[in-house]
């Protein structure tokens, strides 16, 4: 048996590009619609690491004379894959845990007025967005966006 | 939001103004706008009292089990009709900036 048997690097790459996996739909791709509405580079980049660490874990367990890795294979594919799992619960499960809103403003009903602050702590009323212009000429509409908050 | 701050010369072009109200108060808001470059008008409803008039609460949803909005977009006419909504089923996928302008020119 060789005195030294070699670092099986697949397997940290492979655990390695499923944190970022993980972590760069919150930080980078939900920034943008087309990676957000679905999460396909994500998905993509789960994929990629699930082949990095299945090659380091069979090349582990089929030539562990070569191969690091009989312990931390299967130790770090487990972990990867239960990181996949809360990913796919964040996204596909916990996404839909939305309020059914059911006497929210319909098409065709006045939008209830309303006075709120805005960024610089000035009241700002419903009737004043339909009505200070808008690139010089009275506003044709009103776009009102309900965001969850930037925490 | 950053999408319809990118387009947001399209909708002025159009007439529309833009509003976004979160519970989040004003200092807030303007960290996000100074940080982001948002230049369209971000309201503050710190206590979800118009949220709950929309009946767009998503309760404990929060920081810490605050009451906080769920993503929902209204475009209003000059009257105040609402003439188009999206209440999404998924608070991953919201209005596109493409399918809210396309939804303004029902409105010209």
């Amino acid at each position: 048996m060789p005195a030294k048997r070699r670092w099986n690097w697949l397997l940290w790459a492979g655990f390695m590009l499923t944190l970022v996996a993980f972590a760069s739909y919150i930080v980078v791709f939900v920034n943008f619609p087309i990676t957000r509405n679905f999460p396909w580079v994500n998905l993509l980049l789960f994929a990629g690491a699930a082949a990095l660490l299945i090659v380091g874990w069979r090349r582990a367990s089929k030539q562990p004379e070569l191969y690091r890795g009989k312990i931390a294979g299967p130790v770090l594919a487990v972990v990867s894959a239960l990181i996949f799992g809360l990913f796919i619960v964040q996204i596909f499960v916990l996404g839909r845990q939305l309020p059914v809103s059911a006497a929210a403003p319909q098409v065709g009903s006045k939008a209830p007025d309303f006075t709120l602050q805005d960024s610089t702590s000035k009241p700002v009323s419903l009737s004043d967005l339909l009505n200070s212009p808008v690139s010089g000429s009275q506003p044709k509409g009103v776009l009102l966006v309900f965001y969850r908050g930037y925490w | 939001m950053r999408g319809i701050e990118k387009h947001l010369s399209e909708f002025q072009a159009r007439g529309i103004r833009v509003a976004a109200i979160s519970v989040d108060p004003p200092e807030v808001s303007r960290n996000l706008a100074t940080k982001r470059g948002y230049t369209y008008t971000i309201l503050s409803d710190p206590k979800a009292e118009v949220i709950r008039r929309y009946d767009l609460v998503h309760a404990g949803a929060g920081e810490g089990g605050q009451d906080i909005a769920r993503p929902a977009e209204f475009l209003l006419d000059s009257r105040g009709i609402v003439r188009w909504v999206n209440l999404t089923e998924d608070f991953w996928v919201r209005a596109t900036p493409e399918q809210l302008l396309e939804a303004a020119k029902q409105i010209q």
